[in-house]
């Protein structure tokens, strides 16, 4: 009973990435895009949650703390830039922004 | 547990589809919440109750806190308050609320069903053992996490800090 729930978690969670990585591409607003990476770093933290399960070990959950502090830390810095940008540009189109040196 | 699973799983990929189409930023992250929130059951269903808490705590609570902040700094104008008066109306939250009331009954049937025994095939890995790894062999990698941390808090003060506009060394120098 334990792995099939463990092979469609992994399901879940390969859904969920790409999922992400869809929004990722099709999406041209930066905010909606930092969501995408977020929704990604879930599922990769997800995966990390299913394998300490299958295994019984509390080896997931440390990994999963580590991808949540990262998540924050990125999060942070991102929004950071994102309000420089919109003060800067007054649009959030990455289109629109997409020169280093504009 | 076979149903909370599933339902969960259905649940957060619903919800993470409608998040990545839906056209307002805060409609989004209304989605995403729930989205976080079916993950945060399906770790307890799973034996990890204290990554479910985290995701509750940190992920559903302090980063998305963090880009409704944002985003409410991008929209200070004139229309603010209109736009606000349209975020009230049903038709935006009743299927987030919908979707929150399923995940709720699912917590209230797992806390039901586990006065009478065992509801689950996981063996719940508790706290405890989290935090024994986390300070012995992963020691290091916890430090690294708190620089990660730092460098993120002063990256983005850094960032967001106002720039002072120099003028000329013989103008009185303003602060903007």
């Amino acid at each position: 009973m334990t792995p099939t729930f463990i092979e469609q978690g992994m399901l879940l969670a390969a859904v969920l990435f790409c999922l992400g990585l869809a929004g990722l591409l099709i999406r041209r607003n930066i905010i909606f895009m930092l969501l995408s990476v977020e929704i990604m770093l879930n599922a990769a933290g997800l995966a990390f949650i299913l394998g300490g399960a299958r295994w019984g070990s509390a080896d997931g959950q440390a990994m999963f703390i580590f991808i949540l502090a990262m998540a924050a830390a990125e999060v942070s810095v991102g929004l950071a830039l994102i309000l420089k940008i919109f003060q800067k540009y007054k649009t959030l189109d990455t289109d629109e922004i997409n020169r280093m040196n504009g | 547990m076979e149903a909370v699973f599933y339902l969960s799983s259905l649940i957060a990929i619903t919800a993470t589809a409608l998040a990545i189409t839906r056209l307002h930023a805060v409609h989004a992250l209304l989605f995403l919440i729930v989205s976080l929130l079916a993950l945060a059951i399906l770790f307890f269903v799973i034996g990890a109750p204290f990554a479910a808490a985290l995701e509750v705590i940190i992920y559903a609570g302090a980063i998305m806190v963090l880009f409704v902040f944002a985003i409410m700094m991008l929209n200070l104008g004139k229309q603010a308050m209109e736009w606000e008066r349209r975020l009230l109306s049903p038709r935006i939250w009743v299927l987030p609320a919908i979707l929150t009331l399923v995940l709720f009954a699912e917590l209230a049937y797992l806390i039901a069903i586990r006065r009478g025994g065992a509801w689950s095939e996981f063996e719940p890995v508790l706290p405890a053992e989290v935090g024994a790894l986390l300070f012995g062999p992963y020691l290091l990698g916890v430090e690294m996490a708190a620089f990660l941390l730092m460098a993120g808090l002063v990256g983005a003060y850094h960032i967001g800090r106002r720039e002072k506009k120099q003028l000329h060394r013989y103008l009185k120098e303003e602060e903007q």
